[in-house]
């Protein structure tokens, strides 16, 4: 009757699994959360601006003026809300909050384009809200870059002279697309993010949970052994991830239509990996936490929080202090999101990613074993 | 080697507190051992050292053969427990329990079914299998624990505080299978804060703030503890006969049970009458007054206020 090795396992998996079934709403949430989170968050996260309003203040009335103006107005994302002789009502308008935009053009703008002298406008902008505001102005900007543009091809093409034209059609690009070029982008980081809520907290409670109940205590004294009773909590959230992983990644691919360019089997067993490690923190505080609510204020906290401040996932790594770029060294999340928007937006697979992903690996198994370790099998 | 758990030492502390402080005891082979004490007096906090649920500061206990220091894992097969809280799955059913936890200590096929079977039978839950164990009685639970305790036949079962909470009918009942389970050899060290279970025990040991003041037959412990002789006095006013008798100078100890009044009088002091002729001189009218052998709420009434022979104080 002893050490009955992967059978014991086994039971400890179906007993998760009997306890899962008596919770049917939890499994349900657990399942349709991430979900609908991905579906909402996926909305919510793009970085497009619509209807920007704005005013306008033409000193010059000139076709070229107008034309300029048609081509911001035609861009889809401006609404002209006034057409005024006067700069102060400009200024009210902004401070109203009645335009975002105040669009300043000058005398002689024609001219100066023509005469190839050169020519400004002013453009005022609320800055109240930030995002908004650089946002449209950043539309404005490469609106006018473009008009720019053709307005030199223009004279290119009548004078006969040739210039390399490759820069400024680069930077244009992005900004035309923008609202689908966020979405796109921003989706894949966002499964990562679900999934590795979902895991990490579900697992953080796992053991505590027995602590709390005190079914531990009777666990303890059975023959179980440490490494059993970990891999029967790990597998079936292991289990769990993976439908997490297929449910959200379909609402990815069906509902927006973002596909997976890369290896499939590459991304899945990148997704497992990533899961390892979150499925070790989660135990691993739940190892050391003894009671729930500690273990969820941990976890939340300790570990939610700056993996996702610190995974480049809201902060561009690049920009954030020396120190702070170190510490993102150390978070898990980053490499994942790295890998999926590879594999996913890019196509890339485990030839440019082998390094995130052995590091990924590594990690996952790292926490596992620090977990387990903690682990043993006192109440303590 | 006829000792089922010999205990040397043994030392819990929790930070600066210490909760069971160098206790020793040995536990035969077979025989029903009670730890009785108050509570906070360290019981569990001992049981759970000798399961391995904690570590001991210091000293050792050798339990069915091995070292609970170095050698936990081995002392698990051949022990049942069954703890002060229920510590079963609520939120599995009692066929689930009985069977993961038959599953967890190997047993499988015809023999899981089998002892599922008995588990059932001695909780007396046949007809139950599929209720919901949160949905149980406090009662009822504590009849399962029992019987998940002993699915795997262990040869020493500790149960702390079995019968805490239970009505006194089912609380005969759980004697009855304790004694079923020592019949057919089993060793089992039990918990309890009920002095009068411990008539029912081979041996006891008696807990006070985690050290251990008494032990030994509970039948031996009666007299051997008491340098002195017992009697019961029935009177109308028990408070005020026990003011007076406290003052006089031939009297160790004095309790109230009811009506009745025990009282340790100095050992030269053997015959009622003068304890009754104390009354009168005092006008105070008893009942009745008789000699009897002493209880073990005055053993251990006694042996709390004046500190045991052998136990030093501190
Ligand atoms: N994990 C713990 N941490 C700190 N103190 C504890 C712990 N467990 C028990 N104690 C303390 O140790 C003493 C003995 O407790 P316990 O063994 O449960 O007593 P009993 O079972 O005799 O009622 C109590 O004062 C209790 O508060
Ligand atoms: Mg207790």
């Amino acid at each position: 009757m002893k050490g009955n090795g992967f059978a014991t396992v086994i039971h400890f998996i179906i007993k998760e699994f009997q306890q899962l079934k008596r919770d049917p709403k939890m499994l349900a949430i657990v399942l349709a959360a991430p979900v609908l989170q991905t579906i909402i968050l996926g909305y919510a996260a793009t970085f497009d601006v619509n209807n920007v309003d704005f005013y306008l203040l033409d000193r010059d009335k000139s076709s070229v003026s107008r034309k300029y103006v048609e081509k911001i107005i035609n861009s889809g994302y401006f609404t002209i809300k006034g057409n005024t002789e006067n700069y102060e009502e400009i200024e009210n308008a902004i401070m109203n909050g009645k335009a975002v935009i105040g669009l300043i053009i000058p005398r002689e703008f024609e001219k100066d384009i023509e005469n190839n002298n050169g020519t400004k406008v002013q453009i005022i902008v609320d800055g109240s809200d930030g995002n908004k505001g650089s946002i449209a102005f950043g539309y404005i900007q490469a609106i006018t870059a473009a008009y720019a543009k053709t307005i030199l091809l223009d004279k290119i093409e009548r004078n006969g002279i040739r210039v390399p034209l490759k820069s400024v059609n680069a930077e244009t690009r992005i900004w035309y697309n923008p609202e689908l070029k966020t979405r796109v982008f921003m989706v894949p980081g966002i499964t990562a993010l679900l999934l590795m809520i979902v895991t990490t907290l579900l697992t953080s409670l796992a053991i505590v949970k027995e602590k709390e109940f005190g079914t531990l205590e009777q666990l303890i004294v059975t023959p179980i052994k440490p490494w059993q009773m970990l891999l029967g909590k790990i597998l079936p959230f292991t289990t769990l991830g993976l439908i997490m992983i297929l449910l959200v990644n379909s609402v990815m691919i069906f509902w927006f239509g973002i596909p997976i360019k890369g290896s499939l089997l590459f991304f899945f067993f990148a997704s497992l990996l990533f899961i390892l490690s979150t499925l070790g923190i989660g135990l691993f505080i739940s190892t050391v936490s003894r009671t729930q609510q500690q273990a969820m204020m941990v976890t939340v906290f300790g570990a939610m929080m700056p993996m996702i401040y610190l995974s480049g996932f809201v902060f561009p790594i690049e920009n954030m202090s020396r120190i702070i770029q170190y510490v993102t060294y150390i978070i898990p999340l980053k490499y994942f999101i790295t890998i999926i928007r590879g594999v996913i937006l890019k196509g890339i697979g485990i030839a440019d990613l082998w390094q995130e992903t052995l590091i990924l690996a590594l990690m996952g198994a790292l926490i596992l074993f620090l977990a387990a370790k903690r682990f043993h099998k006192r109440l303590e | 080697m006829n000792y089922s758990i010999v205990a040397e030492n043994l030392t819990k502390k929790f930070g600066d507190f210490t909760a069971v402080d160098s206790v020793s005891f040995k536990v035969e082979k077979g025989e029903i051992f009670g730890f009785l004490g108050a509570n906070g007096a360290g019981k569990s906090t001992t049981i759970r050292m000798l399961c391995g649920l904690l570590e001991p500061t210091s000293g050792d206990a050798v339990v069915g053969g091995f070292s609970i220091m170095n050698e936990p894992d081995k002392v698990k097969q051949s022990i049942g427990y069954m703890s002060q809280r229920f510590s079963l799955y609520n939120d599995l059913t009692i066929e689930e329990n009985i069977e993961f936890f038959g599953a967890v200590y190997g047993l499988k096929g015809k023999l899981l079914e089998k002892r599922k079977k008995w588990v059932l039978e001695i909780s007396n839950l046949i007809g139950k299998e599929r209720t919901l164990t949160g949905d149980l009685p406090g009662g009822i639970k504590q009849r399962l624990a029992l019987g998940v305790a002993v699915i795997h036949k262990p040869k020493i079962l500790f149960l702390d505080e079995p019968t805490s909470g239970v009505d006194p009918i089912s609380r005969r009942n759980f004697w009855d299978l304790i004694n079923r389970f020592s019949d057919e050899g089993t060793t089992v060290l039990v918990t309890t804060h009920y002095l009068e279970e411990a008539e029912y025990c081979n041996d006891i040991i008696l807990i006070n703030a985690g050290r251990l003041i008494a032990e030994g037959n509970p039948q031996r412990l009666k007299t051997e503890y008491i340098d002195g002789n017992a009697f019961e006095i029935e009177t109308e006013n028990p408070v005020e006969l026990m003011d007076i008798l406290k003052k006089a100078k031939f009297i160790i100890d004095v309790s109230i049970f009811g009506k009745k009044i025990h009282v340790i009088t100095k050992k030269q002091f053997e015959k009622p009458d003068e304890l009754e002729n104390y009354c009168t001189q005092n006008e105070f009218k008893i009942d009745r007054i008789t000699r009897i052998v002493p209880t073990l709420e005055d053993v251990f009434i006694h042996l709390l206020e004046h500190g045991s022979k052998n136990a030093q104080q501190n």
